[in-house]
Protein backbone atom coordinates (compact mmCIF):
# COMPACT_ATOMS: atom_id res chain seq x y z
CA UNK A 1 0.00 0.00 0.00
CA UNK A 2 1.24 3.43 -0.92
CA UNK A 3 0.33 6.30 1.36
CA UNK A 4 -0.21 9.43 -0.74
CA UNK A 5 2.26 12.29 -0.68
CA UNK A 6 -0.27 14.77 0.66
CA UNK A 7 -1.24 12.54 3.53
CA UNK A 8 2.41 11.90 4.42
CA UNK A 9 3.08 15.63 4.39
CA UNK A 10 -0.01 16.47 6.45
CA UNK A 11 0.77 13.91 9.12
CA UNK A 12 4.49 14.66 9.24
CA UNK A 13 4.51 17.48 11.82
CA UNK A 14 2.30 15.81 14.45
CA UNK A 15 4.13 12.53 13.97
CA UNK A 16 7.50 14.19 14.38
CA UNK A 17 6.42 16.13 17.46
CA UNK A 18 4.94 12.99 18.97
CA UNK A 19 8.16 11.04 18.38
CA UNK A 20 10.13 13.80 20.08
CA UNK A 21 7.92 13.50 23.18
CA UNK A 22 9.63 10.12 23.63
CA UNK A 23 12.86 12.01 24.21
CA UNK A 24 15.41 13.98 22.19
CA UNK A 25 16.47 12.46 18.92
CA UNK A 26 18.31 13.11 15.64
CA UNK A 27 17.43 12.82 11.97
CA UNK A 28 18.47 9.29 11.16
CA UNK A 29 16.93 7.87 14.34
CA UNK A 30 13.67 9.72 13.70
CA UNK A 31 13.29 8.20 10.23
CA UNK A 32 14.06 4.77 11.66
CA UNK A 33 11.42 5.31 14.30
CA UNK A 34 8.81 6.35 11.74
CA UNK A 35 9.49 3.25 9.65
CA UNK A 36 9.35 1.07 12.74
CA UNK A 37 6.11 2.59 14.08
CA UNK A 38 4.33 2.36 10.73
CA UNK A 39 5.56 -1.14 10.01
CA UNK A 40 7.29 0.22 6.94
CA UNK A 41 4.16 1.75 5.44
CA UNK A 42 5.32 5.32 6.00
CA UNK A 43 8.61 6.09 4.33
CA UNK A 44 9.96 9.54 5.07
CA UNK A 45 12.48 11.04 2.74
CA UNK A 46 15.35 13.17 4.01
CA UNK A 47 13.98 15.98 1.87
CA UNK A 48 10.81 15.84 3.95
CA UNK A 49 12.36 15.43 7.37
CA UNK A 50 15.12 18.05 7.51
CA UNK A 51 13.21 21.03 6.13
CA UNK A 52 10.38 20.09 8.51
CA UNK A 53 12.75 19.94 11.48
CA UNK A 54 14.20 23.30 10.54
CA UNK A 55 10.77 24.83 10.11
CA UNK A 56 9.56 23.59 13.49
CA UNK A 57 12.78 24.91 14.99
CA UNK A 58 12.14 28.30 13.45
CA UNK A 59 8.60 28.26 14.79
CA UNK A 60 9.94 27.41 18.25
CA UNK A 61 8.16 24.05 18.47
CA UNK A 62 11.40 22.13 18.71
CA UNK A 63 14.84 23.23 19.80
CA UNK A 64 18.13 21.84 18.62
CA UNK A 65 21.64 21.51 19.90
CA UNK A 66 24.82 20.10 18.46
CA UNK A 67 26.53 17.29 20.31
CA UNK A 68 29.09 14.65 19.52
CA UNK A 69 27.86 11.21 18.58
CA UNK A 70 29.41 7.99 19.92
CA UNK A 71 31.51 7.83 16.77
CA UNK A 72 32.85 11.33 17.46
CA UNK A 73 30.94 13.13 14.73
CA UNK A 74 28.84 16.29 15.01
CA UNK A 75 25.23 15.39 15.47
CA UNK A 76 22.23 17.70 15.78
CA UNK A 77 19.74 16.64 18.44
CA UNK A 78 16.18 17.90 18.54
CA UNK A 79 13.90 18.30 21.55
CA UNK A 80 10.25 19.29 21.76
CA UNK A 81 9.51 22.61 23.50
CA UNK A 82 6.47 23.50 25.64
CA UNK A 83 5.15 25.36 22.61
CA UNK A 84 5.61 22.20 20.55
CA UNK A 85 3.60 20.26 23.10
CA UNK A 86 0.78 22.78 22.87
CA UNK A 87 0.84 22.49 19.10
CA UNK A 88 0.87 18.70 19.35
CA UNK A 89 -2.17 18.73 21.64
CA UNK A 90 -4.00 20.86 19.09
CA UNK A 91 -2.99 18.57 16.25
CA UNK A 92 -4.13 15.62 18.29
CA UNK A 93 -7.58 17.10 18.65
CA UNK A 94 -7.75 17.84 14.94
CA UNK A 95 -6.66 14.34 13.94
CA UNK A 96 -9.11 12.79 16.37
CA UNK A 97 -11.90 14.80 14.81
CA UNK A 98 -10.87 13.62 11.35
CA UNK A 99 -10.58 10.06 12.59
CA UNK A 100 -14.00 10.13 14.25
CA UNK A 101 -15.62 11.60 11.17
CA UNK A 102 -14.04 9.13 8.82
CA UNK A 103 -14.72 6.30 11.28
CA UNK A 104 -18.45 6.88 11.08
CA UNK A 105 -18.36 6.93 7.30
CA UNK A 106 -16.18 3.82 7.14
CA UNK A 107 -18.83 1.95 9.11
CA UNK A 108 -21.61 3.03 6.75
CA UNK A 109 -19.38 2.28 3.80
CA UNK A 110 -18.64 -1.23 5.02
CA UNK A 111 -22.36 -1.95 5.16
CA UNK A 112 -22.85 -0.57 1.69
CA UNK A 113 -19.87 -2.36 0.23
CA UNK A 114 -20.49 -5.78 1.76
CA UNK A 115 -22.88 -7.01 -0.96
CA UNK A 116 -20.43 -5.97 -3.69
CA UNK A 117 -17.57 -7.70 -1.97
CA UNK A 118 -19.81 -10.75 -1.71
CA UNK A 119 -20.56 -10.53 -5.42
CA UNK A 120 -16.90 -10.26 -6.30
CA UNK A 121 -15.93 -13.31 -4.32
CA UNK B 1 34.14 -8.73 14.59
CA UNK B 2 36.95 -10.28 12.65
CA UNK B 3 34.83 -11.30 9.69
CA UNK B 4 33.73 -7.75 9.05
CA UNK B 5 35.27 -6.27 5.94
CA UNK B 6 38.36 -4.27 6.73
CA UNK B 7 37.43 -0.63 6.94
CA UNK B 8 38.90 1.38 4.14
CA UNK B 9 38.91 4.79 5.72
CA UNK B 10 40.76 6.57 2.99
CA UNK B 11 38.46 5.38 0.20
CA UNK B 12 35.17 5.98 1.91
CA UNK B 13 36.27 9.14 3.68
CA UNK B 14 37.27 10.54 0.34
CA UNK B 15 33.91 9.70 -1.17
CA UNK B 16 32.01 11.17 1.75
CA UNK B 17 34.17 14.26 1.50
CA UNK B 18 33.36 14.64 -2.20
CA UNK B 19 29.66 14.13 -1.45
CA UNK B 20 29.88 16.84 1.19
CA UNK B 21 31.58 19.27 -1.17
CA UNK B 22 28.99 18.75 -3.90
CA UNK B 23 26.13 19.19 -1.47
CA UNK B 24 27.64 22.32 0.02
CA UNK B 25 28.02 23.87 -3.43
CA UNK B 26 24.29 23.76 -3.94
CA UNK B 27 22.15 26.81 -3.36
CA UNK B 28 20.15 26.88 -0.16
CA UNK B 29 22.39 24.43 1.69
CA UNK B 30 24.29 25.68 4.74
CA UNK B 31 27.41 24.01 6.24
CA UNK B 32 25.38 22.89 9.26
CA UNK B 33 22.92 21.13 6.94
CA UNK B 34 25.81 19.25 5.36
CA UNK B 35 27.04 18.13 8.78
CA UNK B 36 23.55 17.03 9.68
CA UNK B 37 23.06 15.14 6.42
CA UNK B 38 26.51 13.58 6.64
CA UNK B 39 25.53 12.20 10.03
CA UNK B 40 22.45 10.80 8.37
CA UNK B 41 24.45 9.32 5.50
CA UNK B 42 26.80 7.67 7.96
CA UNK B 43 23.83 6.31 9.86
CA UNK B 44 22.81 4.48 6.69
CA UNK B 45 26.39 3.37 6.01
CA UNK B 46 26.73 2.01 9.54
CA UNK B 47 23.50 0.04 9.31
CA UNK B 48 24.40 -1.34 5.88
CA UNK B 49 27.91 -2.45 6.83
CA UNK B 50 26.38 -4.29 9.79
CA UNK B 51 24.27 -6.17 7.25
CA UNK B 52 27.50 -7.31 5.60
CA UNK B 53 28.04 -4.82 2.80
CA UNK B 54 31.53 -3.52 2.14
CA UNK B 55 32.03 0.17 2.98
CA UNK B 56 32.06 1.07 -0.71
CA UNK B 57 28.82 -0.76 -1.38
CA UNK B 58 27.31 0.70 1.76
CA UNK B 59 28.29 4.18 0.64
CA UNK B 60 26.64 3.73 -2.74
CA UNK B 61 23.41 2.41 -1.26
CA UNK B 62 23.39 5.07 1.47
CA UNK B 63 23.76 7.84 -1.10
CA UNK B 64 20.81 6.37 -2.99
CA UNK B 65 18.75 6.30 0.19
CA UNK B 66 19.50 9.87 1.12
CA UNK B 67 18.26 10.72 -2.33
CA UNK B 68 19.33 13.09 -5.02
CA UNK B 69 21.23 16.08 -3.74
CA UNK B 70 19.28 18.27 -6.10
CA UNK B 71 15.97 17.27 -4.50
CA UNK B 72 17.25 17.72 -0.96
CA UNK B 73 18.80 21.08 -1.73
CA UNK B 74 15.55 22.23 -3.32
CA UNK B 75 13.54 21.05 -0.31
CA UNK B 76 15.89 22.80 2.11
CA UNK B 77 15.90 25.94 -0.02
CA UNK B 78 12.13 26.09 0.01
CA UNK B 79 12.20 26.17 3.80
CA UNK B 80 15.06 28.67 4.00
CA UNK B 81 14.09 31.25 1.43
CA UNK B 82 16.25 33.84 3.14
CA UNK B 83 19.29 31.70 2.65
CA UNK B 84 18.34 31.11 -0.94
CA UNK B 85 18.15 34.83 -1.34
CA UNK B 86 21.77 35.10 -0.44
CA UNK B 87 22.80 32.40 -2.84
CA UNK B 88 20.88 33.63 -5.84
CA UNK B 89 19.21 30.63 -7.33
CA UNK B 90 15.49 30.47 -7.35
CA UNK B 91 13.70 27.20 -6.91
CA UNK B 92 11.67 27.55 -10.05
CA UNK B 93 14.52 28.26 -12.41
CA UNK B 94 17.82 26.92 -11.28
CA UNK B 95 19.52 27.93 -14.51
CA UNK B 96 23.05 28.89 -13.59
CA UNK B 97 23.22 31.84 -15.96
CA UNK B 98 20.30 33.73 -14.46
CA UNK B 99 22.40 36.84 -14.02
CA UNK B 100 21.87 38.22 -17.51
CA UNK B 101 18.42 36.80 -18.20
CA UNK B 102 15.80 39.36 -19.06
CA UNK B 103 18.30 42.14 -19.61
CA UNK B 104 16.52 43.54 -22.67
CA UNK B 105 12.97 43.55 -21.25
CA UNK B 106 14.40 45.15 -18.11
CA UNK B 107 15.97 47.92 -20.18
CA UNK B 108 12.61 48.42 -21.87
CA UNK B 109 10.89 48.85 -18.52
CA UNK B 110 13.68 51.19 -17.38
CA UNK B 111 13.26 53.33 -20.49
CA UNK B 112 9.50 53.58 -19.94
CA UNK B 113 10.05 54.47 -16.28
CA UNK B 114 12.58 57.11 -17.31
CA UNK B 115 10.19 58.66 -19.84
CA UNK B 116 7.32 58.60 -17.34
CA UNK B 117 9.42 60.88 -15.14
CA UNK B 118 11.02 62.86 -17.94
CA UNK B 119 7.94 64.33 -19.62
CA UNK B 120 6.26 65.76 -16.50
CA UNK B 121 9.58 67.17 -15.30
CA UNK B 122 10.22 68.81 -18.67
CA UNK B 123 6.69 70.25 -18.65
CA UNK B 124 7.07 71.57 -15.10
CA UNK B 125 10.40 73.16 -15.96
CA UNK B 126 8.94 74.97 -18.96
CA UNK B 127 5.64 76.04 -17.38
CA UNK B 128 5.64 77.94 -14.12
CA UNK B 129 1.94 77.22 -13.60
CA UNK B 130 2.28 73.43 -13.84
CA UNK B 131 -0.41 71.88 -11.65
CA UNK B 132 0.64 70.18 -8.42
CA UNK B 133 -1.25 67.11 -9.56
CA UNK B 134 1.50 66.55 -12.11
CA UNK B 135 3.78 65.48 -9.25
CA UNK B 136 1.19 63.03 -7.92
CA UNK B 137 0.53 61.69 -11.40
CA UNK B 138 4.24 61.16 -12.00
CA UNK B 139 4.56 59.33 -8.72
CA UNK B 140 1.60 57.09 -9.53
CA UNK B 141 2.71 56.40 -13.11
CA UNK B 142 6.19 55.47 -11.95
CA UNK B 143 4.62 53.19 -9.33
CA UNK B 144 2.54 51.56 -12.07
CA UNK B 145 5.63 50.91 -14.21
CA UNK B 146 7.49 49.42 -11.23
CA UNK B 147 4.43 47.27 -10.47
CA UNK B 148 4.31 46.07 -14.09
CA UNK B 149 8.01 45.28 -13.94
CA UNK B 150 7.59 43.30 -10.72
CA UNK B 151 4.64 41.38 -12.18
CA UNK B 152 6.78 40.49 -15.19
CA UNK B 153 9.90 39.70 -13.21
CA UNK B 154 8.29 37.77 -10.38
CA UNK B 155 5.72 36.10 -12.66
CA UNK B 156 2.94 37.18 -10.35
CA UNK B 157 -0.60 36.32 -11.42
CA UNK B 158 -1.07 39.03 -14.02
CA UNK B 159 -4.81 39.65 -13.82
CA UNK B 160 -5.12 39.76 -10.04
CA UNK B 161 -1.99 41.86 -9.53
CA UNK B 162 -2.83 44.26 -12.36
CA UNK B 163 -6.36 44.67 -11.02
CA UNK B 164 -5.13 45.41 -7.50
CA UNK B 165 -2.57 47.91 -8.77
CA UNK B 166 -5.00 49.62 -11.15
CA UNK B 167 -7.73 49.95 -8.55
CA UNK B 168 -5.44 51.26 -5.80
CA UNK B 169 -3.47 53.67 -7.97
CA UNK B 170 -6.67 54.68 -9.76
CA UNK B 171 -8.39 55.58 -6.51
CA UNK B 172 -5.34 57.58 -5.43
CA UNK B 173 -5.21 59.38 -8.78
CA UNK B 174 -8.93 60.20 -8.87
CA UNK B 175 -9.09 61.47 -5.28
CA UNK B 176 -5.97 63.58 -5.66
CA UNK B 177 -7.17 64.97 -8.98
CA UNK B 178 -10.65 65.93 -7.78
CA UNK B 179 -10.25 66.76 -4.09
CA UNK B 180 -10.89 70.55 -3.87
CA UNK B 181 -7.74 71.43 -1.97
CA UNK B 182 -7.48 74.97 -0.59
CA UNK B 183 -4.71 77.06 0.90
CA UNK B 184 -2.45 76.22 2.83
CA UNK B 185 -2.57 72.78 1.13
CA UNK B 186 -1.28 70.88 4.15
CA UNK B 187 -3.49 67.86 3.58
CA UNK B 188 -2.42 67.73 -0.07
CA UNK B 189 1.25 67.63 0.88
CA UNK B 190 0.53 64.98 3.51
CA UNK B 191 -1.39 62.83 1.05
CA UNK B 192 1.43 63.08 -1.49
CA UNK B 193 4.02 62.16 1.13
CA UNK B 194 2.03 59.09 2.12
CA UNK B 195 1.47 57.78 -1.40
CA UNK B 196 4.95 56.17 -1.58
CA UNK B 197 4.32 54.44 1.76
CA UNK B 198 1.00 52.98 0.66
CA UNK B 199 2.49 52.05 -2.72
CA UNK B 200 5.42 50.29 -1.02
CA UNK B 201 3.00 48.00 0.79
CA UNK B 202 0.95 47.48 -2.38
CA UNK B 203 4.10 46.57 -4.32
CA UNK B 204 4.89 44.07 -1.58
CA UNK B 205 1.71 42.21 -2.44
CA UNK B 206 2.62 42.35 -6.14
CA UNK B 207 6.15 41.15 -5.39
CA UNK B 208 4.89 38.17 -3.42
CA UNK B 209 2.24 37.24 -5.99
CA UNK B 210 0.26 34.20 -4.94
CA UNK B 211 2.06 34.16 -1.59
CA UNK B 212 0.95 37.66 -0.62
CA UNK B 213 -1.07 36.35 2.30
CA UNK B 214 1.85 34.45 3.83
CA UNK B 215 3.26 36.51 6.66
CA UNK B 216 6.63 34.77 6.55
CA UNK B 217 7.22 35.66 2.89
CA UNK B 218 6.89 39.37 3.55
CA UNK B 219 10.32 39.29 5.09
CA UNK B 220 11.67 38.47 1.62
CA UNK B 221 10.08 41.68 0.43
CA UNK B 222 11.62 43.64 3.31
CA UNK B 223 14.98 42.21 2.31
CA UNK B 224 14.24 43.23 -1.28
CA UNK B 225 13.43 46.79 -0.19
CA UNK B 226 16.60 47.03 1.92
CA UNK B 227 18.83 45.95 -0.93
CA UNK B 228 16.89 48.08 -3.41
CA UNK B 229 17.73 51.03 -1.20
CA UNK B 230 21.44 50.15 -1.17
CA UNK B 231 21.52 49.82 -4.96
CA UNK B 232 19.66 53.11 -5.39
CA UNK B 233 22.22 54.88 -3.20
CA UNK B 234 25.06 53.35 -5.21
CA UNK B 235 23.43 54.32 -8.51
CA UNK B 236 22.77 57.83 -7.18
CA UNK B 237 26.46 58.19 -6.32
CA UNK B 238 27.44 57.16 -9.83
CA UNK B 239 24.74 59.42 -11.23
CA UNK B 240 26.16 62.36 -9.29
CA UNK B 241 29.55 61.81 -10.89
CA UNK B 242 27.89 61.51 -14.31
CA UNK B 243 26.02 64.79 -13.86
CA UNK B 244 29.13 66.57 -12.63
CA UNK B 245 31.21 65.35 -15.57
CA UNK B 246 28.47 66.20 -18.06
CA UNK B 247 28.44 69.73 -16.75
CA UNK B 248 32.23 69.98 -16.95
CA UNK B 249 32.58 68.48 -20.42
CA UNK B 250 29.90 70.58 -22.10
CA UNK B 251 31.13 73.78 -20.44
CA UNK B 252 34.51 73.12 -22.07
CA UNK B 253 32.98 73.47 -25.52
CA UNK B 254 30.86 76.41 -24.48
CA UNK B 255 27.46 74.66 -24.41
CA UNK B 256 25.16 75.22 -21.44
CA UNK B 257 24.60 71.70 -20.09
CA UNK B 258 21.69 72.64 -17.85
CA UNK B 259 18.94 71.52 -20.21
CA UNK B 260 20.62 68.18 -20.83
CA UNK B 261 21.06 67.61 -17.12
CA UNK B 262 17.72 68.79 -15.77
CA UNK B 263 15.49 67.63 -18.61
CA UNK B 264 17.23 64.45 -19.67
CA UNK B 265 19.86 62.89 -17.44
CA UNK B 266 18.29 63.45 -14.02
CA UNK B 267 14.63 62.57 -14.77
CA UNK B 268 15.51 59.63 -17.04
CA UNK B 269 18.05 58.51 -14.46
CA UNK B 270 15.65 58.66 -11.54
CA UNK B 271 12.95 56.68 -13.35
CA UNK B 272 15.35 54.17 -14.83
CA UNK B 273 17.36 53.71 -11.65
CA UNK B 274 14.36 52.32 -9.78
CA UNK B 275 13.87 49.56 -12.36
CA UNK B 276 17.58 48.84 -12.76
CA UNK B 277 18.02 48.62 -9.00
CA UNK B 278 15.02 46.30 -8.64
CA UNK B 279 16.43 44.10 -11.40
CA UNK B 280 19.90 44.11 -9.86
CA UNK B 281 18.56 43.04 -6.48
CA UNK B 282 16.95 39.97 -8.03
CA UNK B 283 19.61 39.17 -10.60
CA UNK B 284 22.65 39.74 -8.43
CA UNK B 285 21.46 38.55 -5.08
CA UNK B 286 24.84 37.01 -4.43
CA UNK B 287 26.66 40.32 -4.78
CA UNK B 288 25.09 41.81 -1.70
CA UNK B 289 25.05 38.42 -0.03
CA UNK B 290 27.08 39.47 2.96
CA UNK B 291 26.50 43.16 2.77
CA UNK B 292 23.08 43.33 4.40
CA UNK B 293 24.15 41.75 7.70
CA UNK B 294 27.36 43.79 7.71
CA UNK B 295 25.54 47.06 7.10
CA UNK B 296 23.03 46.18 9.79
CA UNK B 297 25.84 45.34 12.18
CA UNK B 298 27.68 48.60 11.44
CA UNK B 299 24.77 50.99 11.63
CA UNK B 300 22.80 49.51 14.50
CA UNK B 301 25.48 50.42 17.09
CA UNK B 302 26.00 53.85 15.50
CA UNK B 303 22.33 54.76 15.61
CA UNK B 304 22.04 53.34 19.11
CA UNK B 305 24.93 55.60 20.18
CA UNK B 306 23.26 58.58 18.51
CA UNK B 307 20.01 57.98 20.38
CA UNK B 308 21.74 57.34 23.71
CA UNK B 309 23.90 60.42 23.21
CA UNK B 310 20.86 62.56 22.52
CA UNK B 311 19.06 61.19 25.59
CA UNK B 312 22.17 61.82 27.69
CA UNK B 313 22.48 65.38 26.39
CA UNK B 314 18.86 66.08 27.30
CA UNK B 315 19.42 64.71 30.80
CA UNK B 316 22.64 66.63 31.37
CA UNK B 317 21.49 69.99 30.05
CA UNK B 318 18.01 69.57 31.44
CA UNK B 319 16.75 71.18 28.26
CA UNK B 320 13.88 69.47 26.59
CA UNK B 321 13.56 70.57 23.01
CA UNK B 322 11.04 73.28 22.27
CA UNK B 323 7.74 71.74 21.49
CA UNK B 324 6.54 72.41 18.01
CA UNK B 325 5.47 70.56 14.91
CA UNK B 326 9.01 70.23 13.62
CA UNK B 327 10.06 68.34 16.73
CA UNK B 328 7.25 65.86 16.18
CA UNK B 329 8.33 65.40 12.59
CA UNK B 330 11.99 64.93 13.52
CA UNK B 331 11.06 62.38 16.16
CA UNK B 332 8.89 60.62 13.59
CA UNK B 333 11.84 60.52 11.24
CA UNK B 334 14.01 59.04 13.99
CA UNK B 335 11.38 56.35 14.56
CA UNK B 336 11.15 55.66 10.82
CA UNK B 337 14.91 55.25 10.52
CA UNK B 338 15.08 53.04 13.61
CA UNK B 339 12.18 50.90 12.40
CA UNK B 340 13.76 50.61 8.95
CA UNK B 341 17.12 49.63 10.39
CA UNK B 342 15.44 47.23 12.77
CA UNK B 343 13.42 45.61 9.97
CA UNK B 344 16.53 45.36 7.82
CA UNK B 345 18.53 43.76 10.65
CA UNK B 346 15.74 41.31 11.38
CA UNK B 347 15.44 40.31 7.73
CA UNK B 348 19.22 39.88 7.46
CA UNK B 349 19.39 37.60 10.49
CA UNK B 350 20.42 34.00 9.93
CA UNK B 351 17.71 31.37 10.39
CA UNK B 352 17.80 29.54 13.70
CA UNK B 353 20.92 31.35 14.85
CA UNK B 354 21.34 31.30 18.64
CA UNK B 355 20.76 34.44 20.70
CA UNK B 356 23.69 36.78 20.19
CA UNK B 357 24.95 40.24 21.03
CA UNK B 358 23.40 41.69 17.90
CA UNK B 359 19.94 40.68 19.15
CA UNK B 360 20.59 42.42 22.46
CA UNK B 361 21.82 45.48 20.62
CA UNK B 362 18.59 45.53 18.62
CA UNK B 363 16.71 45.69 21.91
CA UNK B 364 18.87 48.59 23.12
CA UNK B 365 18.28 50.44 19.84
CA UNK B 366 14.53 49.95 19.95
CA UNK B 367 14.30 50.76 23.66
CA UNK B 368 16.38 53.94 23.25
CA UNK B 369 14.10 55.12 20.42
CA UNK B 370 11.03 54.43 22.54
CA UNK B 371 12.40 56.24 25.60
CA UNK B 372 13.29 59.22 23.44
CA UNK B 373 9.79 59.20 22.00
CA UNK B 374 8.16 59.08 25.44
CA UNK B 375 10.38 61.86 26.81
CA UNK B 376 9.70 64.19 23.90
CA UNK B 377 5.99 63.42 23.72
CA UNK B 378 5.46 63.95 27.43
CA UNK B 379 7.36 67.24 27.20
CA UNK B 380 5.03 68.26 24.42
CA UNK B 381 1.84 66.90 25.95
CA UNK B 382 0.82 70.25 27.43
CA UNK B 383 1.52 72.12 24.24
CA UNK B 384 -0.29 69.79 21.89
CA UNK B 385 -3.75 70.56 23.24
CA UNK B 386 -3.29 74.33 23.02
CA UNK B 387 -3.23 74.67 19.27
CA UNK B 388 -6.06 72.32 18.40
CA UNK B 389 -5.78 69.50 15.93
CA UNK B 390 -4.22 70.68 12.71
CA UNK B 391 -3.92 68.03 10.01
CA UNK B 392 -0.15 68.15 10.15
CA UNK B 393 -0.02 67.66 13.87
CA UNK B 394 -2.62 64.92 13.84
CA UNK B 395 -0.80 63.12 11.04
CA UNK B 396 2.51 63.46 12.88
CA UNK B 397 0.94 62.21 16.11
CA UNK B 398 -0.81 59.33 14.39
CA UNK B 399 2.41 58.43 12.63
CA UNK B 400 4.16 58.54 15.96
CA UNK B 401 1.58 56.27 17.54
CA UNK B 402 1.78 53.72 14.74
CA UNK B 403 5.58 53.68 14.69
CA UNK B 404 5.99 53.66 18.47
CA UNK B 405 3.42 50.88 18.70
CA UNK B 406 5.33 48.82 16.16
CA UNK B 407 8.61 49.37 18.01
CA UNK B 408 7.06 48.68 21.43
CA UNK B 409 5.74 45.36 20.15
CA UNK B 410 9.17 44.64 18.74
CA UNK B 411 10.79 45.34 22.08
CA UNK B 412 8.33 43.01 23.79
CA UNK B 413 8.98 40.18 21.32
CA UNK B 414 12.74 40.79 21.51
CA UNK B 415 12.68 40.43 25.29
CA UNK B 416 10.60 37.27 24.97
CA UNK B 417 13.07 35.94 22.38
CA UNK B 418 16.13 36.81 24.48
CA UNK B 419 14.59 35.02 27.44
CA UNK B 420 13.86 32.00 25.28
CA UNK B 421 10.12 32.35 25.70
CA UNK B 422 9.25 32.90 22.06
CA UNK B 423 10.87 32.05 18.74
CA UNK B 424 12.36 34.76 16.58
CA UNK B 425 9.68 34.17 14.00
CA UNK B 426 7.13 35.72 16.41
CA UNK B 427 9.04 39.01 16.15
CA UNK B 428 9.20 38.72 12.36
CA UNK B 429 5.46 38.21 12.17
CA UNK B 430 4.82 41.15 14.45
CA UNK B 431 6.90 43.40 12.22
CA UNK B 432 5.13 42.24 9.08
CA UNK B 433 1.75 42.92 10.69
CA UNK B 434 3.03 46.38 11.63
CA UNK B 435 3.76 46.94 7.95
CA UNK B 436 0.12 46.24 7.13
CA UNK B 437 -0.93 48.78 9.77
CA UNK B 438 1.50 51.39 8.45
CA UNK B 439 0.12 50.84 4.94
CA UNK B 440 -3.45 51.20 6.21
CA UNK B 441 -2.51 54.37 8.08
CA UNK B 442 -0.99 55.82 4.91
CA UNK B 443 -4.22 55.09 3.02
CA UNK B 444 -6.17 56.90 5.73
CA UNK B 445 -3.93 59.96 5.43
CA UNK B 446 -4.30 59.92 1.64
CA UNK B 447 -8.04 59.36 1.41
CA UNK B 448 -9.65 60.41 4.70
CA UNK B 449 -7.53 63.29 5.98
CA UNK B 450 -8.29 65.80 3.21
CA UNK B 451 -12.10 65.69 3.62
CA UNK B 452 -11.68 65.43 7.40
CA UNK B 453 -9.85 68.75 7.49
CA UNK B 454 -11.91 70.54 4.85
CA UNK B 455 -9.12 70.08 2.27
CA UNK B 456 -6.93 72.65 3.95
Amino acid sequence: MQIGKDLVAASAAPLLLAILTEGESYGYAIIQRVTELSGGQLEWSEGLLYPLLHRLERLGQVEASWATSDAGRRRKYYRITPQGRTELAEQQRAWKAVDTTLGQLWRNLRLALTPQIGALS
Amino acid sequence: MTDAPAPAPSGIEEQVERWRRELLARAGVAPDDVDELEDHLRGHIGALTKLGLTPDEAFLVAVQRVGSQHAIAADLAREHSGRLWKQHVSVRDSAADGSTSGLLPMLGFAAIAGLVVKFPVAYALQHDDAPFFLLVATLLLLSAVVAAFLIWQRRSPVLAAAAAVTVTLGVFALTQAFYPYVDPFHTRLLATMHIPIAVAVLLGAVYLGTQWREVDRWLDYVRFLGELFIYLVLIALGGGVLVGLTGGVFSLVGIDPRVIITEWIVPLGIGGAVIVAAWLVEAKKSVLENMAPVLAAVFTPLFTLLLLGFLGAMLVTGRIVDANRDVLIIIDLVLVVVLGLHLFSVSARRDNAPVGWSDRLQLVLVAAALILDVVVLSAMAGRIGEYGATPNKLAALGENLVLAGALAGSAWYLVAFLRGKRPFVALERWLVRSLYVIGAWAVIVILVFPPLFAFR
